[in-house]
C-alpha cells in the first residue's frame, strides 16, 4: 500500500493524468478504500505541488497538470465511493469569481482548482461577475466563503462593492470574504472589510481553511 | 523620412518607446472594464492625444492601442466583428500622431487563453488569431510587429509565426517576468531569449512584470542567452499601491530615468515604460538619454 500511495503522489507531482487514473484503477483492483487512495495517495502529491508553487519553484503549468491528474484519479474512484456511500469530506462551500468589469480568468481559476483539489465544494461564477450574481450564488449555495478576484487596478474597487452588496442583502455575517489579484493587498482587504487576502492559490487554500475553521 | 528601425538599431542608436496606454486612457475617462481598443473607433481623438503626449515627451517608438486586439480578446467586449477595423485604424491613429520621423509598433498582447495541453487553445488556432491581427496592423502602416507581455513560450512562438505569415515586417517580442524572476508560466529570461533567438527574432526583452529593478537581473540573462539580439526594457513604473482608494505606482519619473540609464548600460536598445507610467516618465528618460 505504501508503495502505491507514493506512486499516486508522484503521478500528481509529475502532472500525469493517465498515470493517475491507472493507479486509481490499480487501487480499486486490490480493494483499496477509494477515500484512502485520495487522502493518503493523491492528495499529498497536490500538497507538495502547492508548496512548490508558493515558493516559486513550480509554475502555473505544473499546478494545472497536477490538478488534472488529481481530477482524473477522482473520476475513476468516484463510482466506487458512491457504491460504498462514501463522500470525500467537504471542508466547506466556496463561491468564487472575477469581479465586474474584469475578464481575467487564470488566477481565479487556479484558486478554484486548488480549493476543489483540497476538498472544498466550489461554485466558479467565471469572470465579469456582477455583485448581484455573487449575492445570489452565496444565497443559493449557502456558501461559507466567497472569493473575489481582480487583476485591474480599476476593478479592484468592485471587490468592495460586492462586500457592500452582501451587507445590503443581509448576508455579510454568514459568509467570509477573501480577496486576491495583483493590485490587492492585506491592507486593502482590511480597508474594505474583507476577512482574508491571499497572494497565490496555495495561500488561498490555507486562508480559506482558516476562515472556515474559525467559523465552526 | 525614417530609416528602417532595424537599421537604426544596427547603428547602435538607443530608441525611446512610450509609456502606459491602459492606465492613461482610464485617467482620461475610459470606464473600468472597457478595453482601450473600444476608443480606437469611439474616441479616436483621445488615442491620438495620448500618442502625441508621448511623442512630445520624446518617444521615438509608439505602440498602437491594440494590446487586446486579437479576436479572442476583443470578444469579451463584443468587439470581435471589428477586429480588422480596430487594428488598422489604431495603426493609422498612431501614425497620425507620430508623423513620418518616428516608428509605429503594432502592439500584440496575449490572447488571454491558455494554450494546450493545459488550456484549450491550439497552436494552429493561436497562429490564426495573431496572423489576423498582424495583417490588419500591417495594413494600417506599422513599422514593426511588437509582441509583448508574453508568459507562455508556445504562445509567443505562435505570435511570431502568425505575424510572419501575415506580413514581411520585423517582429519584436518581449515577456513579462512577474513571478519570482520568471514568467507566470515558469519561463526564465534565458529560455525566452533562446527560444526567440532560434526563431531569428531580432529584438527581445522584458515588459510589464514586477518591480522595475528586476530588469537589472533579467536583461543580462537575456543578453547572455541571445547575444545577437537587441534588448528592449519596458517595465512598470514601480509597484501598484493603494493611496486613498487610488492605485498609484510608486516609481517617480526620476527613478525610472535612473533605471533606464542602467538598462542602457546593460545593453538595452529600446527603453520605455509600462503600467502606471505617464509622459512625465518618458520625458525624464529622454532627458537622461539625450543628456548622456
Amino acid at each position: 500500500m505504501e508503495r502505491l500511495f507514493q506512486e499516486m503522489a508522484d503521478a500528481v507531482i509529475a502532472g500525469l493524468p493517465e498515470k493517475a487514473s491507472e493507479l486509481a484503477r490499480e487501487a480499486l483492483g486490490v480493494g483499496m478504500d477509494p477515500l484512502a487512495a485520495i487522502e493518503q495517495g493523491f492528495k499529498p502529491g497536490m500538497d507538495v505541488v502547492g508548496e512548490g508553487f508558493a515558493k516559486g519553484e513550480l509554475f502555473i503549468p505544473d499546478l494545472v497538470m497536477s490538478a488534472e491528474a488529481m481530477k482524473a484519479a477522482i473520476a475513476v474512484l468516484e463510482p466506487e465511493m458512491l457504491r460504498r456511500k462514501q463522500q470525500r469530506q467537504v471542508l466547506g462551500r466556496v463561491v468564487i469569481g472575477t469581479v465586474q468589469g474584469d475578464i481575467h480568468e487564470i488566477g481565479k481559476t487556479l484558486v478554484a482548482t486548488m480549493l476543489a483539489a483540497n476538498g472544498f465544494e466550489v461554485r466558479d461564477l467565471g469572470v465579469d461577475v456582477s455583485p448581484q450574481r455573487f449575492v445570489d450564488a452565496v444565497r443559493e449555495t449557502n456558501a461559507d466563503v466567497v472569493g473575489l478576484s481582480a487583476l485591474l487596478t480599476t476593478t479592484l474597487l468592485n471587490q468592495e462593492t460586492v462586500i457592500l452588496t452582501l451587507q445590503e442583502a443581509g448576508l455579510r455575517d454568514q459568509v467570509k470574504v477573501i480577496i486576491g489579484g495583483v493590485p490587492a493587498s492585506p491592507e486593502w482587504a482590511e480597508e474594505i472589510g474583507a476577512d482574508g487576502y491571499a497572494e497565490n492559490a496555495t495561500e488561498a487554500v490555507e486562508v480559506v481553511k482558516r476562515l472556515v475553521q474559525a467559523e465552526t | 523620412m525614417r530609416l528602417p528601425i532595424l537599421e537604426r538599431l544596427a547603428a547602435g542608436d538607443v530608441l525611446i518607446a512610450d509609456g502606459a496606454t491602459g492606465t492613461m486612457l482610464q485617467a482620461a475617462g475610459l470606464p473600468a472594464g472597457t478595453p482601450g481598443e473600444a476608443w480606437v473607433l469611439e474616441r479616436p481623438e483621445e488615442i491620438v492625444r495620448l500618442h502625441r503626449a508621448y511623442v512630445q515627451a520624446g518617444s521615438q517608438v509608439i505602440l498602437t492601442t491594440t494590446f487586446g486586439g486579437t479576436r479572442a480578446r476583443l470578444k469579451a467586449a463584443g468587439l470581435d466583428p471589428q477586429v480588422a477595423e480596430i487594428n488598422r485604424r489604431a495603426a493609422e491613429l498612431a501614425r497620425q500622431a507620430m508623423g513620418d520621423e518616428g516608428y509605429v509598433a503594432g502592439d500584440i498582447g496575449p490572447t488571454g487563453e491558455m494554450m494546450a495541453p493545459i488550456g484549450k487553445l491550439t497552436t494552429a488556432a493561436a497562429v490564426e488569431l495573431f496572423a489576423e491581427q498582424a495583417q490588419a496592423l500591417a495594413a494600417g502602416g506599422v513599422d514593426v510587429i511588437y509582441i509583448e507581455t508574453m508568459s507562455d513560450l508556445n504562445e509567443a512562438r505562435a505570435a511570431v509565426e502568425g505575424a510572419r505569415q501575415a506580413c514581411a515586417l520585423p517582429v519584436f517580442c518581449t515577456f513579462s517576468f512577474d513571478t519570482h524572476g520568471r514568467t507566470s508560466m515558469g519561463v526564465s529570461p534565458a529560455q525566452a531569449a533562446q527560444a526567440m533567438a532560434e526563431l531569428g527574432v531580432p529584438a527581445i526583452g522584458a515588459n510589464c512584470g514586477h518591480a522595475p529593478e528586476e530588469l537589472l537581473d533579467i536583461l543580462p540573462q537575456m543578453r547572455q542567452a541571445a547575444p545577437e539580439a537587441y534588448l528592449i526594457a519596458k517595465p512598470n513604473a514601480g509597484l501598484p499601491r493603494l493611496v486613498k482608494r487610488q492605485v498609484v505606482y510608486d516609481a517617480t519619473p526620476e527613478r525610472m530615468a535612473e533605471l533606464a540609464r542602467r538598462y542602457i548600460e546593460l545593453g538595452a536598445h529600446i527603453v520605455g515604460t509600462c503600467c502606471g507610467s505617464s509622459p512625465a516618465h518618458i520625458a525624464a528618460i529622454a532627458a537622461v538619454i539625450c543628456g548622456a
